[in-house]
């Protein structure tokens, strides 16, 4: 209980914390804006690093890597996306259907379950070695301004004629169709959107960590929906604007990730942060249904007096 | 402007379910008619008019609208030549949209969505202006959450925005059925003024058989998913609720209509 070592323990949480919060937009993304909880997020976790990793080894520069690994995300989100709208699969079990298949594909990627990289052969932009150094190759600062070009990107997106259809294919497909919006092509377009960020992440956590790991992905989407809801839950009624919602889904990571750097500290064992996890966000997603359940008021009739 | 020719649709085929909800509907209406719809529950109008939107395809018969052949478009292509209106307030806009997107959504029916911004600012003025047309207070909310506004606000908003990229036909599909009279009234009235100022080719569903003669020009009414009835003109300005149940009862051979039509 050295106090000292929590503080030690800090900078990689912050780090770790905004590498998960580019995935947290990217379950934003399919969670709150198209109303879908996409399961494929936990094999595309592990898919951009597979690919990453392969790539740069293989000589690639670290940007197309980074390119790279984005579009095989998005190409996991097309196979959901047409498995949901081409072949009329529930859009929860498309995504399980996705990623299990990943499992194989990214074992088939790597050739193995586990690919190190070694940071000293090759120009890695983020490493968790230089964590707690003064730099410019410091992750907090590298991956802060990833975070922000992210969120300045999908602000500049969902504010053009397409991303307003895609917000409005979300809010009520019916009437998005009414409006001449091709729903099934703006979920596709979301779910790779969405599967490409995820995928970006899982390539930065590679760099981070050193290696890759088929199990690297294994119950991302939960970790994404508890950043999603904490920051939903701490700066909801303050932070409208998109870009600011974006940003309090990435401090809902960083927050998600401090506590368990602060639950670890405390003596508690890792392998338990899953059980824990699911609690809470079981617990988050329940109070709106109790809430409307034993403590709402009697609803408005439609149809009031200024209409 | 719009011609159905003898469209079949029979729901939940081969089960016990099976409902034959459209038995050979034809049906043509002239550029600018306003046709109102009548006919007991089940009678086919709200199918009739989701068979012309797209809401899925007809069993058999042709659709067109305009002279083009939307039989088999799916329901997103034939929005370019059709605004609609919903019974549910909730239907016809996006409720966690600002009025504003909204708005902006709907001025781009049947365009290719691109890169472009969502909103410029000479639009935002026009809508605006609009809004204050509704006499609504709008005008002032264009940054309101849609699902803040109350059921009149939203049909209101919904036939504006139906009429902002002028539709070749205006679907109501008993737009009024979910207000309070007093509102009701209100929304009619608007859809009669927005009608009018686009010279819109208009169907319109109702339960109200008073408001079926009083609007339009043209009156249809419907049973177990035929025409039966299909009055227009003068004949149609004469006609008295009386008049029309028993011109419904001679049709259908029952007294139905009394008790499901009289009802609203």
């Amino acid at each position: 209980m050295n106090p000292i070592a929590l503080l030690n323990s800090l900078p990689g949480a912050v780090s770790q914390g905004l590498i998960w919060g580019i995935m947290a937009i990217g379950v934003y993304l399919t969670y709150k804006i198209l109303d879908v909880a996409d399961l494929t997020v936990d094999g595309t976790m592990c898919t951009g690093g597979a690919v990453f990793i392969m790539l740069t080894m293989a000589g690639w520069s670290i940007p197309a890597a980074l390119l790279a690994s984005f579009a095989a995300g998005m190409l996991a989100g097309l196979a959901t996306g047409l498995l949901h709208t081409a072949c009329g699969i529930p859009a929860i079990l498309s995504g399980i259907l996705t990623q299990l298949a990943l499992y194989s594909v990214n074992l088939r990627i790597m050739g193995k379950a586990n690919q190190p990289i070694n940071a000293n052969n090759y120009k890695l932009l983020v490493s968790s070695r230089n964590v707690k150094v003064l730099s410019v190759e410091n992750p907090i600062l590298v991956v802060g301004i990833v975070c922000l070009v992210v969120i300045a990107l999908l602000y500049w997106f969902f504010g053009t004629e397409l991303g307003c259809a895609l917000r409005s294919t979300g809010s009520n497909p019916a009437m998005s169709r009414a409006q001449g919006i091709n729903t099934n092509f703006t979920t596709v377009l979301g779910l790779m959107l969405s599967n490409g960020l995820v995928a970006l992440s899982s390539a930065l956590l590679s760099q981070y960590q050193g290696f890759a790991d088929v199990s690297m992905g294994r119950g991302a989407i939960v970790i994404g929906l508890a950043a999603v809801i904490i920051g939903d839950v701490i700066f909801g009624k303050v932070f409208t604007n998109f870009a600011l919602k974006l940003l309090s889904v990435v401090i809902g990571s960083v927050i998600y990730y401090t506590v368990y750097s602060l639950v670890i500290w405390l003596g508690m064992s890792g392998d338990d942060m899953k059980l824990i996890t699911s609690l809470i966000v079981a617990l988050f997603l329940s109070i709106p249904y109790w809430k409307g359940k034993y403590f709402s008021k009697p609803a408005k009739k439609g149809g009031a007096a200024n209409a | 402007m719009l011609e159905i020719k003898e469209i079949w649709k029979t729901f939940n085929a081969g089960t016990v379910n099976e409902k034959q909800a459209l038995r050979g509907v034809s049906l043509t209406l002239n550029d600018g008619d306003f046709c109102t719809v009548i006919g007991g529950n089940g009678a086919g109008k709200s199918t009739m008019l989701n068979a012309v939107a797209g809401t899925w395809t007809v069993d058999s018969g042709t659709i067109s609208i305009g002279g083009t052949d939307v039989t088999r478009l799916p329901e997103y292509k034939r929005a370019k030549f059709i605004g609609r209106v919903f019974q549910d307030p909730m239907l016809g806009t996006a409720p966690t949209m600002q009025i504003i997107e909204n708005l902006a959504l709907a001025a781009r029916r049947g365009q290719t969505r691109s890169l472009k911004w969502g909103i410029t600012k000479a639009e935002k003025e026009r809508y605006q202006e609009l809004l204050r047309g509704l006499d609504l207070g709008l005008e002032d909310r264009l940054t309101s959450k849609v699902g803040l506004l109350s059921g009149g606000q939203r049909q209101a908003l919904t036939l504006l925005m139906a009429s902002l990229q002028k539709p070749k036909l205006l679907l109501l599909d008993e737009h009024t059925a979910a207000l309070d009279p007093k509102t009701a009234a209100k929304v009619l009235e608007l859809s009669d003024r927005i009608v009018e100022e686009n010279h819109l080719t208009t169907m319109m569903v109702t339960h109200n058989m008073k408001d079926a003669i009083v609007h339009g020009n043209r009156l249809i009414m419907m049973y177990d998913g035929r025409i039966v009835i299909d009055v227009s003109g003068e004949e149609k300005k004469k006609l008295t609720v009386p008049q029309l149940l028993d011109l419904f009862s001679k049709v259908s051979g029952s007294d139905e209509a009394d008790d499901k039509l009289l009802l609203s």
